[in-house]
């Protein structure tokens, strides 16, 4: 049984309601168990523009608690992640800097060592899950369905703390987005950012970035653009909505969180993955699921080739 | 007389004080919705929305709403079991108190023909729901003063609060244990009552009182005659025993009274019982009158709050409605610090010493905001930076006991405060994402007014990338800027750039702009140079900074090994330190 402590940051359980409850699901189905803490604050990303002690000190508060329960961490977001990456890397590098840390911590009986690891949903089902499990407990799968698969900035880069892939020809998110059965499609602008981290502080580049980004997506042919991080998603659903009702003419691209994706085909239910709660409707996508018929008629095919072999190989 | 008269006229207090503080509702502006709006449709327009709520299938709502959170106060015990029932137990205790006891004569005598306040079950109610208040008085100090729960700071409010409930209570105890040994109270109620005369009854009578009940005489002392206290006995059912129960029943009292008997007599002849009954009853009318003033107004508008919260939920109200809403809300906060306890950026005010970053403490802020008062920009600006500086998680909203929208509240205030114009750096970090989302609901013209005036102000400091045709000296090398930039230990790394340009040519946000430098002034591979050269200001000054995605690319694709990103972000760190002290100064000067 695996176990990690599910850190969902702020954005989440304020503004994103359907990928907590998505991921909650597909993780029960795959057997991943997961524990609440309620002490969890802010990973410190918004703060480290504003400085950098804030931002370390609100990082290593959450890796203590999770280290005060023995459990390695589990985020959901990119920039949770980053973040988490980023403090718990500077911790085990400087020794004066845990020792300062860990002074400030000490006043809520806290303290960080460094004995967990902080991992990505993403990383956790192709690492630690695998493909072949995922591919085992599927009821379905899409056909048809091509996907502009976004990696997210933070999960890639800076390689060299984050360690999730190769950050220049990563392949990770596109296995995953490929054992649904969708075709993850290639485009050019794949490992570019979102745009979320200006949407407020400048609006037009921002705009600009998410809109280049979203067009050569649809140029390359994508149905939907997937994410598995709260910022991307919000930026490519919601945002992208209130860029385009601003009298940009063009169609906007959905986007479906991974855990969406993964989860139809994995059978759980549409409420509990909240596809009514996209900004952009994506309720489409379940025309591409294979049906119940299509499933049987696949499982005779394979079953008639395996008896062509069994005969063959008996005649031999 | 006396209770009457005083009874009165903190009653009036009581209401006048009421309708002001409920006037303030309609009158204090919160937000940037509610300056346009006049005192009358703000009256009317909650009239109206109150009878539409009753009047409608939502009624069912509220009455699950009163059940669950007003009296049950089931928001307090999904947070905090020993908070409620520290809770539980005064409000019950108080509650029971003051309707079966304080207002006896109207209720409870009204309920039962044979009520007496010296009989049971009336009598150990009474002492039993007074423990009730104690025990959860004594909790609260546990928790404020030896617990310490986090974040949770006393004010003089919360002080107040616990001291007037202590001596309501401790003055009761006092005056019921002082007449029970008073020998002056005992005559009186011979006299009045019983109609014995004769000298050998009354002294028998006494007897058996001072025996069995406690009294002080000032005649008698044990051991006394069994065949007395016989007689004693008799008597005392036949004219003392109707309307009085043996007093141990009434636990508290009757424990203090044994505890103060070595010196009844005195206690006796200073009046003492006397005196306790103005203070108790003082006590009573003081907290009465003062009450809507006090932290125990909560006790009406955390109700309110919670009723109208509760039936509102995530739809949209009218605006008139909100402004009556937040101002109400701000009566409705108790202080209690369950939102600062949950807070997302608590750890922000380790570095950052303001204490308008803690929720519980921000609202005390827009308290003095709201009524008007003159604040100096000083004391503005730390409010602003306070309420920016929430990264909108939403969980003071979801966690708050008396079900305040806090959430909203913020937003509002957020707007409220940058409209007037100070300049705020932390408009520039991440935490305007949210601001971003709910551009919709903020006015329109002014959405952009403080991004435009933070980097304006910052600029302002850092003027130099303006002066194009200054020359720089190649001497004047930064010792302090580049030991400065030491914070993750890795943003020293700029001193081996090279200048390749690889990180500007793979800038996304470089990519945007047709001429680069013009929109962003100095470009990433020209602040790693700045840097090296330790001209800080021109890296300050240069909107790239403020325009970093932190995406990485750079970083990731440095040839040398630059840790360019991490260099953005500790320059970030260090205009924004700098810009708050120079900038925080200056109102103060001001």
């Amino acid at each position: 049984m695996m176990e990690f402590a599910l850190f969902l940051g702020c954005t989440i359980p304020a503004r994103l309601n359907q990928y907590e409850s998505s991921s909650r699901a597909v993780l029960k189905k795959l057997g991943v168990e997961l524990v609440d803490i309620r002490e969890f604050n802010c990973c410190g990303y918004p703060l480290r523009n504003i400085d950098f002690k804030a931002f370390i000190l609100s990082s290593a508060r959450n890796l203590a608690l999770a280290e005060k329960k023995n459990l390695n961490v589990i985020t959901l977001c990119k920039c949770c992640y980053g973040s988490l990456k980023k403090a718990d890397y500077l911790l085990r590098e400087s020794a004066s800097l845990k020792k300062d840390v860990n002074e400030t911590l000490k006043k809520e009986g806290l303290k960080y060592e460094g004995r967990i690891e902080v991992k990505h949903l993403l990383s956790v089902l192709h690492k630690d899950i695998g493909i072949e499990a995922i591919k085992g407990k599927m009821a379905t799968s899409f056909r048809g369905l091509k996907i502009a698969t976004h990696y997210g900035c933070h999960a890639l880069r800076p390689s060299q703390v984050v360690g999730f892939d190769n950050p220049l020809a990563p392949t990770l998110f596109d296995q995953l987005v490929e054992l649904t059965g969708a075709e993850s499609i290639e485009w050019a602008m794949k490992l570019e950012c979102c745009g979320a981290p200006l949407w407020g502080i400048n609006d037009q580049l921002s705009m600009n970035l998410t809109l280049k980004k979203l067009a050569d997506g649809k140029k390359s042919g994508a149905d939907y653009v997937c994410a598995a991080c709260p910022y991307c998603h919000i930026q490519f659903d919601k945002v992208q909505k209130m860029i385009l009702s601003n009298g940009n003419e063009n169609h906007p691209l959905p986007s479906i969180l991974y855990t969406q994706l993964l989860g139809l085909t994995l059978g759980v239910d549409r409420k509990v993955l909240g596809l009514e709660m996209n900004e952009i409707p994506i309720s489409g996508i379940e025309a591409l699921l294979k049906k119940e018929e299509e499933l049987a008629q696949e499982k005779a095919l394979a079953e008639q080739k395996e008896n062509k072999k069994e005969k063959e190989s008996t005649k031999q | 007389m006396f209770l009457k008269v005083s009874l009165y006229i903190s009653l009036v207090i009581f209401f006048i004080a009421l309708i002001y503080k409920v006037s303030t509702w309609f009158r204090y502006k919160v937000g940037i919705g509610a300056t346009e709006i006049s005192v009358s449709t703000r009256f009317f327009s909650a009239i109206e929305g109150i009878l539409l709520t009753i009047f409608s299938p939502k009624i069912l709502t509220l009455m699950k709403v009163f059940v669950l959170d007003v009296l049950l106060q089931f928001r307090i015990l999904r947070e905090d079991f020993l908070r409620w029932v520290m809770h539980i137990f005064i409000y019950v205790g108080f509650m029971l108190l003051l309707l079966m006891h304080a207002l006896d004569k109207y209720i409870t005598a009204s309920l039962w023909d044979n009520y007496y306040s010296t009989v049971n079950p009336f009598m150990f109610l009474r002492d039993l729901f007074g423990v009730f208040v104690i025990v959860g008085v004594i909790i609260a100090i546990y928790r404020r003063f030896i617990l310490k729960v986090p974040r949770m700071f006393t004010n003089i409010m919360d002080l107040y609060a616990i001291l007037i409930v202590a001596v309501i209570m401790l003055s009761g105890i006092f005056l019921e244990a002082t007449k029970m040994v008073a020998y002056s109270d005992y005559k009186r109620m011979v006299d009045e009552y019983s109609g014995l005369s004769d000298p050998e009854e009354l002294k028998s009578l006494e007897a058996y009182w001072v025996k069995e009940f406690g009294t002080i005489s000032p005649n008698l002392q044990e051991p006394i005659d069994e065949v007395i206290l016989a007689k004693g006995k008799e008597l005392h059912e036949s004219s003392c025993a109707g309307c009085h129960d043996r007093l141990q029943w009434a636990f508290t009292g009757y424990g203090t009274a044994k505890i103060i008997s070595p010196i009844g007599l005195r206690i006796d002849r200073a009046h003492l019982p006397g005196v306790l009954w103005y203070v108790h009853i003082l006590a009573c009318f003081v907290g009465l009158a003062y009450l809507p003033f006090s932290k125990m107004f909560h006790i009406i508008a955390s109700s309110v709050s919670l009723l109208a919260n509760g039936t509102i939920g995530q739809e949209k109200i009218a605006p008139a409605n909100r402004a009556t809403l937040q101002a109400m809300e701000l009566d409705a906060c108790t202080h209690c610090g369950t939102c600062s306890l949950r807070c997302s950026v608590i750890m922000a005010f380790e570095e950052i010493t303001n204490m308008n970053i803690f929720p519980s403490e921000k609202i005390a802020s827009i308290k003095t905001l709201a009524c008007g008062k003159e604040l100096s920009p000083q004391e503005l600006r730390h409010i602003q930076e306070g309420v920016y500086l929430c990264s909108n998680c939403y969980r003071c909203t979801v966690v708050c006991p008396a079900g305040i929208n806090l959430q909203d509240l913020w937003f509002n205030v957020r707007e409220t405060l940058l409209a007037k114009g100070y300049p705020e750096s932390l408009v520039l970090s991440p935490l305007s994402f949210y601001r971003g989302l709910m551009k919709e609901e903020t006015v329109p013209k002014d959405y952009e007014k403080p991004l435009i005036q933070a980097r304006e102000a910052i600029a302002a400091q850092f003027d130099l990338i303006k002066k194009k045709d200054e020359v720089l000296p190649l001497t004047s090398t930064n010792k302090k800027l580049q030991s400065g930039l030491n914070l993750s230990a890795q943003a020293k790394t700029f001193s081996v750039c090279f200048g390749c340009q690889t990180c500007t040519t793979v800038c996304p946000v470089v990519g945007n702009y047709e001429n680069p430098q013009e929109a962003l002034g100095l470009l990433p591979h020209q602040i790693m140079h700045a840097a090296g050269l330790g001209i800080r200001d021109l890296a300050f000054g240069s909107n790239m900074l403020w325009d970093c995605l932190t995406c990485y690319q750079c970083q990731e694709q440095c040839p040398q090994g630059v840790h360019v990103t991490d260099v953005l972000y500790e320059l970030k760190n260090l205009a924004i330190k700098q810009v708050r002290e120079r900038t925080l100064q200056s109102t103060e000067r001001k």
